[in-house]
C-alpha cells in the first residue's frame, strides 16, 4: 500500500514537473509573441496577434479529458504508447502551454511602458528589450504564474490518471471509486493537498524574495 | 545642433485626429539649456518623444548635426539614440536591477565590457552624489534620488544632448533645486546640450538660457530667456509669468 502511494506520488510529481518544463518552453515564446505584437507592443501586428490569439483560445477552451482522448494518436506517435505517465505528459503539455502563454502575456503587460521607452532611447534592439528588459522585469509576476501553472497541472494530472495516466489520480479512482476503499482515497487526497500547499507556499516565498520592487 | 522644421504630429484617435504639434520650427544650439514651457496638453511631451525618436513626425523633419532622423534605420538609428540621453518624469528605472546595474545598463546594451562599464557607472554615481547607493534598488530610493540615478543612466553613454521631460515635476521645491543644479553642472562641466520640458516658469528661470513657449500644439514665442520674460508677447507667456508672481507674491 505504502509502496503504491509512493509510486503514485512519484508519478504525479514526474508528470507535473516534466509537463511544466515543456509547457514553459512553448508557452514563454508564445506569450512573448502575444505581448510584443499587441497594441502598443514593440512589433505591433494586429492580424498576427488576432490569429495567434484565436489559436490559443481554441486550445484553451477544449476540456482536458476531451483533449487527452483527441490527441492520443499523436501521443502514440511521439512516445510510442497512449497510456502511462509519460504519455499523459503530452496532453498535459498541450493543455498547459496555451495557458502559460496567456499568463506570460499578462505578466509582461504589467511592465510600465515607460521602462520600455527608456530602453529604446538607450539604443536597445528588440531582442535586448525582450531578453534584458521585459522578461527580467516581469520575473516576480512570472514566478507567481509558475505556481498557478504547477497547481493547475496537478489537477489535470489527477484527471489524466483517471484515464490511464498513472499517478495519485489513478490510485484514487481505482481504489477509492471502483473498490470503495475510502481510506486509500482519502490518503491520496491528503497527499495531493499537501503537494499543492507546499508548492504554493514555496513559490509565494520565492516570488517575494526575487521581487526587488517592493521594499 | 538640433533643427526642427515644420514639425507636425497628428494622432489618430477613436474620436478623430488629434494634432499634438502643428508646424513647429526650432533650432537648438550646442551648449544651450533650452526650456520648452507650456500648459498641460500643449504638446510638450509629444515634442520630446519626437526628438527622442519614440514618435515619428507626421510631417516635417528633425535633424541632429545635419543628419535627418527619417533617413536613418536599424543600426544607424540605434547609434543616433546613443548620442542622446533621455530623462523622464516618471524616472523609468529598471525596478529589478540595482542602482549600479541601472547606470551600467545602456553601456552593457552597447557591448561595453563589464569592468569598464562598472567603472564609468561608479564615476557617474559619484557625480550625482549616490555612490553609497550603488547596491540599492530603485524602490529603496526617494524621488530625487531616483531622478539622479536616471540622469546618471542617461549620461552613461556620454551623449551630446540630454532630453528631459518634466524631470522635476514629481519633486518638492528643494529637491527640484538640487536636481536643476545638477543639470546646470552637467551642461557647464560636461558640455552637454540640454533640452528641458516643463510647465513651471521657475525651472526655466533657474537654468535655461533659451526658452520656447508652446500653446495648443503651436509655438507662440521663442528666444533668449531674458528677452522673452522681460517682454512677453503672448497671452500664455504672460499668464505663466503672472501665475509665478502670484505664487511668490
Ligand atoms: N499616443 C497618443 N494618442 C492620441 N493622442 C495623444 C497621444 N499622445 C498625446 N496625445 C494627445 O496630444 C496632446 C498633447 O499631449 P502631450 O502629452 O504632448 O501634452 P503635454 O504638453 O506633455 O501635457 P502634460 O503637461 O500634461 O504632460 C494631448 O491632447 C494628448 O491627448
Ligand atoms: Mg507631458
Amino acid at each position: 500500500m505504502v509502496e503504491l502511494l509512493i509510486k503514485g506520488t512519484g508519478e504525479t510529481l514526474y508528470m507535473v514537473a516534466l509537463s511544466t518544463v515543456f509547457a514553459y518552453l512553448l508557452g514563454v515564446p508564445a506569450g512573448v509573441l502575444l505581448s510584443v505584437t499587441s497594441k502598443g507592443g514593440i512589433v505591433e501586428n494586429h492580424s498576427f496577434n488576432w490569429a495567434f490569439g484565436w489559436v490559443i483560445n481554441i486550445l484553451r477552451s477544449l476540456p482536458f479529458i476531451i483533449l487527452m482522448v483527441f490527441i492520443s494518436p499523436f501521443t502514440r506517435l511521439i512516445v510510442g504508447k497512449a497510456i502511462g505517465p509519460t504519455a499523459a505528459c503530452v496532453a498535459l503539455i498541450v493543455a498547459a502551454a496555451p495557458f502559460v502563454a496567456r499568463l506570460v502575456e499578462s505578466s509582461l503587460a504589467e511592465i510600465d511602458a515607460g521602462v520600455i521607452d527608456a530602453a529604446k532611447c538607450m539604443g536597445a534592439t528588440n531582442r535586448q528589450i525582450i531578453l534584458r528588459v521585459m522578461l527580467p522585469e516581469a520575473i516576480p509576476s512570472l514566478v507567481r504564474g509558475l505556481s498557478i501553472t504547477t497547481i493547475t497541472l496537478i489537477g489535470y494530472s489527477a484527471m489524466a490518471g483517471a484515464i490511464g495516466g498513472g499517478g495519485l489520480g489513478d490510485i484514487a479512482i481505482r481504489y477509492g471509486h471502483h473498490r470503495y476503499d475510502t481510506r486509500t482515497m482519502l490518503i491520496t487526497i491528503v497527499l495531493l493537498v499537501i503537494i499543492v500547499c507546499v508548492i504554493q507556499v514555496t513559490f509565494d516565498k520565492l516570488a517575494y524574495r526575487v521581487d526587488k520592487s517592493n521594499r | 545642433m538640433i533643427e526642427i522644421k515644420h514639425l507636425t504630429k497628428t494622432f489618430q484617435d477613436k474620436s478623430g485626429p488629434i494634432t499634438a504639434l502643428r508646424d513647429v520650427n526650432l533650432s537648438i544650439e550646442k551648449g544651450d539649456i533650452f526650456g520648452i514651457i507650456g500648459m498641460s496638453g500643449a504638446g510638450k511631451s509629444t515634442l520630446l518623444r519626437c526628438l527622442s525618436t519614440l514618435e515619428t513626425p507626421t510631417e516635417g523633419s528633425i535633424s541632429l548635426d545635419g543628419v535627418d532622423y527619417s533617413s536613418l534605420s536599424g543600426q544607424q538609428l540605434i547609434e543616433l539614440r546613443r548620442r542622446m540621453g533621455v530623462v523622464f518624469q516618471g524616472y523609468n528605472l529598471l525596478m529589478q536591477r540595482t542602482v549600479l546595474q541601472n547606470v551600467m545598463f545602456p553601456l552593457s546594451l552597447a557591448g561595453v565590457p563589464k569592468e569598464k562599464a562598472r567603472e564609468r557607472a561608479m564615476q557617474l554615481l559619484q557625480m550625482v552624489g549616490l555612490e553609497n547607493k550603488a547596491a540599492s534598488y530603485p524602490a529603496q530610493l526617494s524621488g530625487g534620488q531616483k531622478q539622479r540615478v536616471a540622469i546618471a543612466r542617461a549620461l552613461s553613454t556620454s551623449p551630446e544632448v540630454l532630453l528631459c521631460d518634466e524631470p522635476t515635476s514629481a519633486l518638492d521645491s528643494l529637491t527640484t533645486k538640487s536636481v536643476l543644479e545638477l543639470l546646470y553642472d552637467i551642461n557647464t562641466k560636461l558640455h552637454v546640450t540640454i533640452v528641458i520640458i516643463t510647465h513651471e516658469i521657475a525651472v526655466v528661470k533657474a537654468i535655461c538660457n533659451k526658452v520656447a513657449v508652446i500653446d495648443a500644439a503651436e509655438f507662440v514665442e521663442c528666444g533668449s530667456t531674458k528677452e522673452v520674460f522681460a517682454d512677453p508677447k503672448s497671452d500664455i507667456t504672460k499668464l505663466l509669468l503672472g501665475r509665478e508672481e502670484k505664487k511668490h507674491g
